[in-house]
């Protein structure tokens, strides 16, 4: 788990030798230092544990006694996940199976699409130099300020509704209830001025030269851009990738604003909200619901922390 | 009955079958759409091949962006001086309803106390911590585990803390952390934790500086490593030790960074939804703006109304998210 630590390895210029930090440290190193760290750690992973722990005990054992009294007693059971992903634990056919499902449905989408597309305008924007493109990054870049709470009615509406001006029709209803297609969408519209931001900031840097050299051989934007600007991206692409997948699994304003809420179309996270609500006393399967919803977003976080830290770090002001 | 679940099952599968279908086949048409129009822009040439490369790469930004967040957010600007439905202009009104309301009066001061305090707990945490693991051995599995839940949705993690906060009468076995720790610290009758305002706005708060403070800890840690050595050498010199240096050398030093994550944690407060919404749906005197807002807007059906307090939240966040961009633009000059 060297993660986090090589990140900010990388966000700290390396001002001094081994020697010198290996002194400091040693001087300022106390037990007391440890000892509350520790402490600290424990702290502030023990609710998750109890959460997890939870979720494999039998119904009886978790409406009576509490979860640290496992360990004396220790009976642990799969029946749980069982119950919450297959058999309508939850009073729903199909338990949270259809909604997971969703959830992956709607999440991998809503990073491809806000991905090409910012990829492409960062590429334009830094490098198919025309009249206004600055003012128009700029504007793209100053759109971050604007909540999402500023666009969802009128965006609802104009799923639902169609564009009118006065009483003229312009748009028909879009007819997309019951689909991904609002979701998708919504996430792609809201995720654009952070990911172009983002993506022009490394793609603006790609060194001259290589361009030019394509440009001379005769390859045009679109083939640049496919052979060169996407292969060298990589790093970029992937740390705002796995921020926008993880912004749109564990997202919920925006899901219970554009699916409605049924089996059909709902993610996960909105499903265990409602559930904490209804279900607020079986703790047996809420834990289990939960842990399926966040075991997700841990692999992701243990197997990249790099790029997970990284992207976080980046998005922070999104929203 | 299993009967019944093989049958469940089948469909289930045969559900997520189509879901996926569907689901790859537009990420398939949206990519073979892509490819297509890059080849028939390809082949464009002379004078024209600019214009079109232009409208290609930026075109479909610039519309979604326009369609998605521009308009939209005007609108909702003009739908706030319009009653429920949009039919009628009514003034100021919602305005008027927002700030002289007794409800909405409790909704503005809980979320003015969120944006105080819960930020200020999360550097101040996040600080202590990446200042104690500076000099430890093994930190970064430390710095992992606190790092941990943000990886962990805002529902998932109020699910977890609301079984911390479970509530039984004394008199049973309790399931609730809190509640046994408190009992068995001497506290015999611990209350019912989320009924009791206004201790459980805070109870609220723990939940957000839980998440939070692992992004703190991991920017403010960076920002102290980044210290030169030739200064804290220098301070030590000169008879700094442990608080003084502490507050004479390294906060001063890290004043900036510490100011981004201040202002960054305010955001993520001002516009936080998830929480209030999963524990107490905004009951117990728990509201705040953002899930007023929702409630106001797709519960309650007042467009008016909604729209108002989404200007309200757009006006707070604005000078932060403003302040906080500037910085980050400056960081990233400098570097």
């Amino acid at each position: 788990m060297s993660g986090v630590g090589a990140v900010e390895a990388t966000l700290a210029p390396p001002v001094t030798g081994p020697a010198a930090t290996r002194a400091v440290r040693k001087v300022f190193s106390s037990p007391v230092a440890s000892v509350a760290m520790i402490v600290l750690t424990v702290v502030w992973t023990i609710p998750t544990f109890g959460l997890l722990v939870t979720s494999f005990r039998p119904a009886g054992d978790v409406a009576n006694t509490g979860w640290w009294t496992f360990f004396l007693h220790p009976k642990a059971t799969l029946d749980n996940y069982h119950t919450v992903l297959f058999s309508g634990g939850f009073g729903v056919g199909g338990g949270l199976m259809p909604y997971l499902v969703n959830s992956l449905a709607i999440a991998i989408p809503a990073t491809v699409f806000p991905l090409v597309i910012a990829a492409m305008a960062a590429y334009g924007l830094a490098w198919v130099r025309f009249r206004g493109s600055d003012a128009v990054f700029f504007t793209i870049f100053a759109l971050q300020v604007v909540p999402l709470q500023m666009a969802l009615i009128p965006l609802l509406q104009l799923f639902s509704g169609g564009l009118h001006l006065g009483s003229v029709q312009i748009l028909p209803a879009f007819g997309l209830g019951g689909t991904y297609a609002p979701v998708w969408l919504a996430h792609t519209m809201f995720a654009l001025p952070l990911a172009v931001f983002l993506l022009h900031n490394f793609i603006s840097q790609l060194p001259r030269d290589i361009m030019e050299a394509a440009q001379v051989d005769g390859a045009g934007h679109f083939k640049i851009f496919r052979t060169i600007v996407l292969p060298l991206s990589g790093p970029a692409l992937a740390s705002f990738a796995i921020f926008q997948f993880l912004w749109v699994w564990n997202d919920l304003l925006v899901a219970l604003t554009f699916t409605g809420g049924g089996p059909e179309v709902a993610p996960l996270n909105l499903r265990l909200s409602q559930l904490s609500g209804s279900f607020g006393s079986k703790w047996e399967l809420l834990t289990a619901g939960a842990f399926v919803s966040i075991v997700v977003p841990l692999a992701v976080f243990f197997a990249l922390q790099r790029y997970f830290v990284r992207g976080l770090l980046a998005g922070s002001v999104k929203g | 009955m299993p009967d019944s679940t093989s049958v469940l099952a089948a469909s289930t599968l045969s559900d997520a079958l189509v879901k996926f279908t569907n689901t790859f086949g537009a990420i398939l048409a949206f990519v073979a759409v892509i490819l297509l129009v890059f080849f028939a822009a390809g082949r464009a040439t002379g004078r024209l091949a600019k214009p079109v490369a232009v409208v290609v790469f930026v075109g479909p930004a610039i519309v979604l962006l326009t369609a998605g967040l521009v308009v939209p957010a005007l609108r909702t600007a003009f739908l706030s001086f319009y009653n429920s439905d949009s039919s009628k202009n009514v003034g100021v009104k919602n305005y008027q309803w927002a700030f002289t309301t007794d409800d909405i009066h409790r909704v503005l001061i809980n979320t003015a106390l969120w944006i105080v305090v819960a930020p200020l707990v999360t550097t101040a945490l996040g600080l202590s911590i990446a200042v104690l693991a500076d000099r430890l051995k093994r930190q970064s599995v430390y710095k992992s585990l606190i790092f941990l839940p943000m990886a962990i949705s805002f529902v998932g993690a109020s699910i977890i803390w609301k079984f911390v906060y479970d509530y039984r009468e004394a008199s049973r076995p309790q399931i609730g952390l809190l509640s046994q720790l408190c009992m068995a610290l001497g506290w015999s009758h611990p209350p019912n934790w989320i009924l009791s305002a206004p201790l459980n706005t805070f109870l609220l708060m723990v939940i957000m500086v839980w998440v939070q403070t692992g992004f703190a800890m991991v920017v403010l840690s960076a920002a102290i490593k980044a210290i030169p050595d030739e200064i804290v050498e220098a301070a030590r010199m000169d008879g700094a030790r442990g608080g003084r240096l502490f507050f004479y050398v390294t906060v001063p030093m890290i004043r900036n960074t510490l100011v981004v994550v201040l202002t960054t944690v305010m955001i993520t407060t001002l516009k936080v939804f998830d929480i209030v919404r999963t524990m107490t749906g905004g009951n117990f005197k728990t509201q705040v703006l953002a899930n007023e807002m929702y409630s106001q807007s797709f519960v309650q059906g007042d467009n008016g109304r909604g729209a108002a307090l989404a200007v309200i939240l757009f006006v707070a966040v604005l000078p932060l998210v403003g302040y906080n961009i500037v910085q980050l633009r400056r960081e990233r000059a400098t570097r």
